[in-house]
């Protein structure tokens, strides 16, 4: 009879992780005890205070390293942490325009255009399910870049997508695109974890082992079958790509871009991709290092497609929503050459990235979500034009952000672009830097013409309002603007903390 | 440098609706520039080639970035441009910011924000620095010229921001290339005097020296790369196109003589013959042009390709001459084509029109304004005794003595850019009244204190250039020698 060890878990580690679950796991309760007046402003303040504590006991825990935090399941480093106080600090800034359920359907459950759907609205019903969702999906964020094996790994990655899909067919208005774009993602998100799993399974045939640290020596020993490797790489591969939205697993981003809740939106774009640039980074700075002649022209190929499709085709965008989805095809492209550079600097210089990019898409998607008439949302462009004269703050916030995205400097987007390239560049990817800054070029170009629109052009007379934005939207907007100014200017301490934090422990 | 940022900041503190109060904030605010300005260049060395004035504080450490300024004699006569032709465009343009799209408050901050970017892309002495700058200062650009300006304000703004961002990455793509070469051989820097140390293949050098040179052509600008200016400088009001022409145009060739000559000697040296001969083109081809123009905006524009076309051509004939001229004519044009866009701007406002043929008898109507535009006319076509025709004859000597061929087709410019003053300045000024124009008023005091300074700084260089000269010499020669070159023998004018 054998006996049980039980497992060894270090919870100060781990508490940024558990403060989330518990903090969801209470969400769920307010929504069953909490009567129906009190919910939004009780879950609010609970996620709110969930996401901050599981920042500050982040904070504490920032020098730490540990390969055993978990039973050898997770892994806590620099990298690590630095991935992690992104997401949350993402996640605060969206939570806010979360908070704002406007966006949110009534009852989800109901058929769109029904009775039922009806008296939801007139009975003042919101979906403040979608918080506990949220603290889920961040909770899964949080382990998707420090799992250290591959059953850990898929765990996180279906924990981070399945409130995802949920959340993307809330949306009050245009329920049907809603409901298609959740659907959408769904059975395509399903997919991928098909071959992510796939790939899993051929990863543990190779090796022997499901954990990072043994499919690394099998790598270095070379003793396996290098045919299980290459497919088992790929196939886990795709699974990751999908995530990130990188041609030719992109399809599905613009509809469910476009689809999706703008709050649901903008958390998704940039929190997910966060999580998911992470996790490639632990996986092939450390675990496929060794096997580099194998990926690194595949990744390069779709780094410069992603980079070239995702402009090309944002310049015949008529949608905001879209245009910004084909801008995050191309932004994945450039975080690609990140992982291409695979040297220190392309470490740091992802992480800056993420954090930069995410932030600045926040503060963009805030400003869609305030550009309304009495319908909903306005995200054609043409009924943008004009904007500025309307809603000064608005069109330049949204200004700013385009900018940050085009990478002009004194915003955080170059800072981010030059030290993204110059890694790359050191690694010897000249032609991914240089399509990569032809590409800046031509996505320069759409990004301008949205500025056009909204300063130099006269606007049409069509409704088309802008809300006054409530003091939490306001403050996302602020935040992401000042942390977009501020890192582009002066991003030294930003940079110099990732530097010393950032180093992987295999 | 940050004094007009600071008066940006009071700007912005006024109230909106005191117009008059946001003018006069910015007037005073580029005074003291040009006071503090002038009284730091009374304390210059001139005899030193090295960097003055230097600051340098540590700004992205990681990266091995400095904020680092500091002036050579080059760069120090662009300042003095740029700090004497600000206060002159507010003064000159005191009513140009009606009409436009935001407030008159928002044209005075982006102008003086401007005014900053201007100081800082000639003072920096870190290529990541100057590169943020050259690039940022598109933005108060754009905006000047889409907000303010007239006619396809929007579609010129766009042009010349997408031209100069396309521009400025290809640079970025050098810059990025440098970087990661100096981080190989010892240690990241933008150090300009460090990266000059790099050790590199020729085949290297060439394509960074490109990815350079096409930014600084397209900004000068240099044919083939100069379709946007016309079209900015159209719509541009006149003191955005002073300021635009003046002084952003020289960042180009300011940039060929800091940035290619010293960083990538011997590739300067493989494209000199293609560079001189789009030089000779740009001056024979900007002059063609100007004869046909109709409007006079686009007339000075295409004056300026053909000028600009002469600076390029003095950079690069590599004797220390041509090199002073070149930088002595940098100076010389703002100053000329200030005049002119100054005066056209006060024509076009009482015309109400911009087509050369409306105007007719102005000498009789409006004597002042019209004595004014005829000297700036002059100066601009380099008649002696004007202080461009130093700079032009430098140039041309200059050139002479290494590329005959080349000054001689340059000097068909010269007899070209008569032309091309003489004719608009006949139709425009001479001639009988065209009617319409009984009534036009003359100059008030305000317009006679802006242009006064222009023409005395143009009559006073022409006659008497020594003082510039002598600063800008040494820096000349210490260009030049520093490529390998050394003047060809019977040539010791000029000094």
């Amino acid at each position: 009879m054998t006996t049980f060890t039980s497992p060894v878990l270090s919870y100060t580690l781990l508490s940024p992780i558990l403060i989330l679950l518990g903090g969801a796991l209470i969400g769920v309760l307010v929504e069953a005890f909490v009567s129906k007046a009190l919910r939004p402003v009780v879950q609010l303040t609970l996620s709110l205070g969930t996401l901050l504590l599981a920042l500050m006991q982040l904070w504490q825990i920032r020098g730490e390293q540990s390969l055993t935090a978990a039973m050898g399941s997770l892994v806590i480093d620099g990298p690590a942490v630095l991935i992690q106080g992104s997401i949350l600090i993402i996640a605060i800034i969206s939570i806010f325009l979360i908070a704002d359920t406007e966006h949110f359907t009534p009852l989800a459950a109901a058929l769109p255009g029904s009775d039922e759907e009806r008296e939801a609205a007139q009975a003042g019903n919101q979906v403040t399910e979608v918080y506990p969702l949220t603290l889920f999906a961040v909770s899964g964020m949080m382990i998707f870049p420090i799992a250290s094996d591959l059953i850990m790994l898929f765990v996180a990655l279906e924990v981070l997508s399945l409130p995802l899909y949920l959340m993307a067919g809330l949306s009050r208005k245009r329920r049907l695109a809603s409901q298609e774009s959740a659907l959408k993602y769904f059975l395509l998100g399903s997919f991928a974890s098909a071959f992510f799993l796939f790939g899993a399974a051929y990863l543990y045939g190779f090796s022997g082992s499901i954990t990072f640290s043994g499919i690394r020596e099998s790598i270095i020993g070379g003793s396996g079958n290098d045919v299980l490797l290459l497919i088992g790489m790929a196939f886990l591969t795709i699974g990751l790509l999908f995530k990130v939205g990188a041609v030719p697993f992109h399809s599905w981003s613009p509809d469910v871009y476009q689809g999706a809740p703008t709050p649901i939106t903008a958390f998704m774009a940039a929190a997910t991709k966060v999580a998911a640039f992470g996790a490639m980074l632990r996986i092939y700075y450390t675990v496929f290092a060794n096997a580099e002649w194998s990926w690194m022209p595949v990744i390069s190929a779709i780094a410069i497609v992603s980079m070239i499709l995702g402009s090309l085709v944002a310049i015949s965008q008529r949608d905001v929503k879209r245009m910004l989805a084909y801008s995050s095809i191309a932004h994945a492209g450039f975080l690609l050459s990140g992982i291409i550079a695979l040297n220190k600097a392309g470490l740091d210089a992802t992480i800056f990235y993420l954090f930069a990019y995410g932030v600045a898409t926040v503060g963009g998607f805030a400003v869609v979500t305030l550009v309304r008439d009495s319908s909903g949302e306005v995200t054609d462009l043409n009924r943008w034009k004009g904007l500025g004269k309307r809603s000064p703050f608005a069109a330049s916030a949204f200004a700013l952000f385009l900018l940050a995205f085009a990478g002009i400097p004194l915003t955080s987007g170059f800072i981010g672009k030059f030290s993204i390239f110059s890694a790359a560049y050191e690694n010897g990817a000249t032609a991914v830097v240089i399509t990569g800054v032809l590409s800046s070029a031509i996505a320069a170009f759409f990004y301008i013409r949205v500025i056009v629109l909204m300063f130099f052009t006269d606007a049409v007379e069509d409704g088309t309002a802008v809300e006054v934005p409530s003091i939490l939207t306001r403050a996302t907007i602020v935040i992401s603007a000042v942390i977009t100014v501020a890192l582009g200017v002066y991003p030294a301490p930003l940079l110099d903390f990732i530097t010393d934090l950032a180093i992987f422990i295999r | 440098m940050l004094l007009p940022l600071a008066g940006a900041a009071i700007i912005s503190a006024l109230p909106k609706n005191n117009e008059k109060a946001a003018k006069q904030a910015a007037l005073g605010t580029t005074l003291v520039v040009m006071a503090v300005t002038i009284a730091m260049a009374v304390g210059f060395q001139r005899d030193n080639v090295e960097l003055q004035f230097v600051e340098k504080y540590a700004w992205i450490p990681s990266f091995g970035i400095n904020f680092a300024l500091g002036v050579d004699a080059i760069a120090l006569v662009l300042i003095l441009m740029s700090v004497i032709l600000a206060p002159i465009v507010v003064l000159a343009g005191w009513d140009e910011a009606h009409g436009g799209r935001w407030s008159v408050k928002t044209f005075y901050i982006l102008i003086l924000v401007l005014e900053t970017m201007m100081i800082g892309v000639f003072a920096a002495t870190d290529l990541f620095l100057f590169y943020v700058i050259f690039e940022a200062i598109l933005i108060p650009v754009y905006f000047l010229i889409g907000g303010y300006g007239t006619g396809e304000r929007a579609a010129a703004a766009v042009k010349f921001l997408l031209y100069s961002l396309f521009g400025g990455l290809l640079m970025l793509a050098s810059i990025i290339a440098l970087y990661v070469m100096s981080g190989a051989q010892g240690g990241h820097t933008f150090d300009i005097d460090k990266l000059s140390q790099l050790q590199m293949s020729s085949t290297t050098q060439n394509l960074l020296f490109l990815g350079f040179f096409i930014a600084f052509a397209i900004k000068a600008p240099l044919w083939p790369f100069h379709t946007w200016l016309p079209d900015a400088a159209k719509s541009a009001t006149p003191g955005t196109s002073v300021l635009l022409l003046g002084v952003l145009d020289k960042v180009g060739t300011f940039g060929m003589i800091r940035y290619c000559l010293t960083l990538f000697p011997e590739a300067s040296k493989t494209f000199t013959p293609l560079i001189m001969i789009l030089a000779v083109i740009s001056i024979v081809y900007g002059a063609f042009l100007a004869i046909g123009a109709k409007d006079i905006k686009r007339l000075i524009a295409y004056t300026s390709i053909s000028h600009f076309g002469f600076i390029t051509l003095g950079i690069f004939a590599m004797t220390s001459q041509a090199q002073s001229g070149a930088i002595l004519y940098m100076f010389n044009h703002g100053f000329s084509t200030a005049a002119l866009f100054v005066v056209a701007g006060w024509m076009i406002a009482r015309r109400g029109s911009s087509t050369i043929a409306d105007f007719g008898g102005l000498q009789r109507v409006t004597p002042i304004m019209a004595w004014s535009f005829f000297i700036a006319g002059l100066s601009s076509l380099a008649l002696p005794g004007l202080s461009s025709f130093v700079s032009e004859f430098l140039v041309l000597v200059g050139t002479f003595t290494r590329y005959p061929v080349h000054a001689i087709i340059a000097t068909f410019g010269i007899v070209l850019a008569a032309l091309y003053i003489l004719i608009p300045v006949q139709k425009a000024l001479h001639g009988p009244t065209t009617p319409g124009n009984e009534n036009l008023k003359d100059l008030n005091l305000r317009e006679k204190l802006a242009i006064a300074p222009v023409i005395a700084i143009i009559v006073v260089l022409g006659f008497y250039p020594s003082p510039l000269l002598n600063v800008i010499n040494p820096a000349a020669k210490h260009v030049v020698s520093q490529m390998g070159f050394t003047d060809p023998a019977p040539t010791n004018g000029g000094k």
